[in-house]
């Protein structure tokens, strides 16, 4: 890793984000309502249409508010962008939170069951609200920097890692057009995010002054930028195979866009999923899933925060809230991966079922059965996303850790080879069947 | 940057006195590379409670409670170890039952300790589910011994002539219940979670291998030195108590997984063993006779003649091994306790001396010796 690279990945995610503002700002005139657009059209409904009853309290006020925000709507101001912004990042983080307190209490509750223990049971019926205490614990915890620390790195680097986990659920859809934003370079954008992680990693380890620490960080640096690259690769493939960098247009082309009759846009089923697209790409689904463990620093890839070698990893020194970040930052990364995997692999929003996804789709569709259509969407995409989450789970209770060179003998002897034979497979099943999948129902990439 | 300043560097790292992979307050100093180990030196001593000057304090009888505390994951063979010898120097005749009771809390013991050996042992490893699978059935092996004495760690249960308190029918049932219950575990839970997972494997076999020699040489004992291929155990080598007239094998590595006498190997002796505990609890409660259970006078006070003996048994962890010095009063005037762990820990800079460790490998051979470090330390 060079500062090259850095350059040049700033240069992409910049120039990710210039198109980020001008296709939404685009869309948003078209009155189209995808992604943080689905907050502006929100906003600017609430704006323009909502009279709030004069039985309110400050009725009069609330409503002058109002009135005098519609027309800077009507006229296409900045305002229902930026506000739709603010709501899609709040959206984003909130779930990253929420999400974070649930998954670590269904970790605590998983590996309880799997243990023969009942896990937390006393805070909250069955200890639900266990997380939700531990967190105020955290955060009414003294923070301690180390004397001999570098404290200006020490105490941004929590940061950095939880602002490049955030970072990478930009282009990560949630269901049919609930994103915050389809950037067109999203795949990329997801991949090379993730460096910054590994940055922040780097510099937590190396100003905690502590050896233990340098350990962790020395291991979590070469695992990630390693595993970065059979992730790649499975990236590169499926991006290939679809045409598109876009994690909207990945997932809609797994709905059988080009089946489409009778004016319903999409008519998939579950053999339209990239996992079934070709011979190649189940293996490449499950070098994405092992990989994406190790890029995850999830168990049997727990090298870096290995308890019983580095007692905590690069995170030792930290307490409070910075080390609640971290461990929040891990446990979005956890969620993150394995909705990629469900993007570029397991149909998406798709449930496979072209009935149940039809619906809300035709030209026939209500508002009642759109909404629904929505609801279901987004059920189906969280189910399979929470669903890879509980295998990641299972596994980190079942294995035992490996050890640093096999970490690497892992990744580079077997991954690699095996996710660029399938790479090259692919590629020539695409040329050879012409975009058709292994059931005959491809998409024709124009 | 200037490339020319860059450079690689030693480090020297200190791996303990408190740190999860230890297993109690021992230190490691290692020189690494990297990941590698290039040297350690092993620091003892945090722990030690000057067990053997104590002893020169205390009446025969009192020292007991003392030798709980050196290895207090099987303090029953320690009680029986010192009392053995106590027995031996003055000639005490120990009841039928008596022994009897011995083997079996002796071999329950055994199966407790080495349930945490193989739990540890998991979590040195990162699998954290068999430690919790460990610690199950080795509650039911402590709820059994709360039964008989009251305790669940420091026992003094097996005494200078005999045992504390009689073994109940009741409890005899609770330990035919735990053997029926805890035999198919063995193999159909911890061997399918642990012994033969791939990683596991992977991670233990060909490392911090002790060939048979140097074992000897260092004085290992115990499933650390049978690991190594060598038969060698004192219950049938040089029976004491009632031990020659169970059947049991002595289970010795064979290098199935890598090469003879690696960590896998001396992990894989514990399990075995544990399988042969049972099968001796079993013959034990089958046969177990009628009648007292100490001797009552021996009980009370022991005086034994001027004289020397060193008389010792197969801890979970070796040879235990207790010379005393008797000058005719009923205080010892020295008593030497050989722990096994200690000699078995000596190895460890060998090891890292003769074969490319890594940090990871390191927290492996540790944990494959199975040391406590209140026996360390004494």
């Amino acid at each position: 890793m060079n500062l090259c690279f850095f350059t040049s990945f700033f240069a992409q995610a910049g120039n990710g984000l210039g198109e980020y503002a001008g296709t939404y700002s685009a869309k948003w005139d078209a009155g189209a309502y995808e992604g943080g657009l689905f907050f502006a059209g929100l906003l600017k409904w609430l704006l323009l249409a909502t009279e709030v009853p004069s039985s309110v309290p400050l009725a009069g006020t609330l409503n002058g508010v109002l009135g005098s925000l519609a027309p800077l709507v009507s006229d296409g101001s900045i305002f229902p962008e930026l506000g739709a912004l603010l709501i899609t990042i709040g959206v984003v983080f909130g779930f990253v939170n929420v999400f974070a307190i649930g998954a670590v209490w269904s970790e605590r509750k998983v590996s309880a069951h799997m243990q023969c223990r009942l896990g937390p049971m006393e805070v909250g019926p069955h200890g639900l609200l266990q997380t939700v205490a531990d967190g105020l614990k955290l955060l009414t915890k003294e923070d301690i920097i180390p004397r001999l620390a570098d404290k200006p790195l020490f105490a941004l680097a929590p940061a950095i890692v939880f602002a490049g986990v955030l970072m990478r659920f930009v282009p990560l859809p949630f269901g049919d057009k609930l994103i915050a934003s389809d950037l067109d370079l999203g795949l990329f954008f997801v991949a090379a995010v993730g460096a910054v992680e590994v940055l922040g990693v780097i510099m937590a380890g190396w100003a905690s002054n502590n050896k233990w620490s340098l350990f962790g960080t020395i291991r979590t640096a070469t695992q990630m930028v390693s595993y970065e690259i059979p992730i790649g690769i499975a990236f590169v493939t499926v991006i290939l195979c679809c045409g598109s960098f876009s994690l909207m247009e990945i997932v809609n082309q797994q709905g059988g866009s080009l089946a489409a009759t009778d004016g319903y846009p999409y008519q998939g089923w579950i053999w339209h999923w990239h996992l079934f697209r070709n011979p190649f790409m189940p293996i490449l689904a499950i070098v994405y899933f092992i990989a994406s463990l190790a890029e995850c620093k999830r168990a049997p890839f727990d090298l870096p925060e290995a308890e019983s070698e580095l007692v905590s990893g690069f995170h030792t020194e930290y307490t409070g809230m910075r080390f609640a970040l971290f461990f929040l930052a891990e446990y979005a990364a956890m969620y993150l991966v394995a909705a990629v995997a469900v993007v570029i692999f397991l149909g998406g929003w798709w449930s496979g079922i072209y009935p149940l996804d039809a619906l809300g789709m035709g030209p026939d569709a209500t508002i009642y059965t759109k909404t629904l259509g929505l609801l279901i969407k987004l059920g189906v995409f969280l189910s399979k996303a929470f669903a890879l989450v509980f295998v990641q789970m299972w596994i980190r209770w079942t294995l035992p850790r490996i050890r640093l060179d096999q970490m690497m003998y892992v990744c580079w002897k077997v991954l690699l080879p095996i996710s660029l034979v399938c790479f090259v497979g692919s590629c020539l099943w695409e040329l050879a069947s012409g975009g058709a999948s292994v059931f005959g129902f491809g998409i024709v990439v124009e | 940057m200037n490339e020319a300043k860059i450079r690689t560097e030693e480090m020297l790292l200190n791996m303990g006195p408190q740190h999860p992979s230890t297993h109690g307050v021992f230190r490691v100093v290692v020189r690494t590379d990297g990941e590698l180990v290039l040297e350690s030196e092993s620091h003892i001593g945090y722990l030690h409670r000057c067990f053997e000057k104590c002893a020169e304090g205390n009446n025969y009888l009192q020292v007991v409670p003392y030798t709980d505390r050196m290895d207090y994951l099987c303090a029953m063979m320690n009680n029986w170890g010192y009392a053995a010898a106590v027995e031996k120097l003055a000639g005490i005749e120990v009841p039928e039952r008596a022994e009897y009771i011995r083997v079996i809390v002796a071999e329950l013991n055994r199966v407790a300790s080495h349930l945490l050996a193989f739990g540890t042992y998991g979590l040195d490893i990162g699998a954290i589910t068999p430690f919790l699978y460990a610690f199950r059935d080795r509650e039911r092996i402590l709820k059994i011994f709360e039964k008989l004495c009251g305790q669940r760690l420091n026992y003094s249960y097996v005494r200078v002539g005999g045992v504390t308190f009689d073994m109940t029918d009741e409890i005899l049932a609770d330990i035919e219940a735990f053997c029926d219950y805890f035999d198919p575990k063995i193999i159909d839970e911890y061997d399918n979670l642990l012994s033969y997972n791939g990683i596991f494997i992977s991670r233990t076999a060909n490392v911090g291998v002790i060939p048979a020699e140097l074992a000897i040489s260092y004085g290992v004992t115990g499933p650390s030195l049978r690991g190594s291929g060598v038969q060698r155990d004192l219950r049938r080598d040089a029976p004491y108590g009632i031990y020659d007239r169970l059947e049991f094998d002595v289970p010795v590595g064979s290098g199935e997984m890598g090469q003879l006498g690696d960590c896998w190997d001396r992990y894989m002796v514990r399990m075995r063993e544990m399988r042969q505990s049972i099968r001796l609890v079993r013959q034990a409660v089958k046969d177990i006779p009628e009648g007292p259970f100490c001797d009552k006078k021996a009980y009370r006070a022991v005086k034994p003649k001027a004289g020397e003996v060193y008389k010792r048994v197969e801890g979970a962890r070796g040879e235990v091994g207790f010379y005393i010095v008797s000058d005719g009063t009923n205080i010892p005037y020295r008593v030497k306790a050989r722990a096994p762990s200690f000699c078995n820990i000596s190895i460890l800079d060998k090891l890292t001396s003769i074969s490319n460790v890594m940090i990871a490998d390191l927290v492996a051979i540790i944990g494959s010796l199975d040391i406590v470090l209140g026996e360390v330390d004494r």
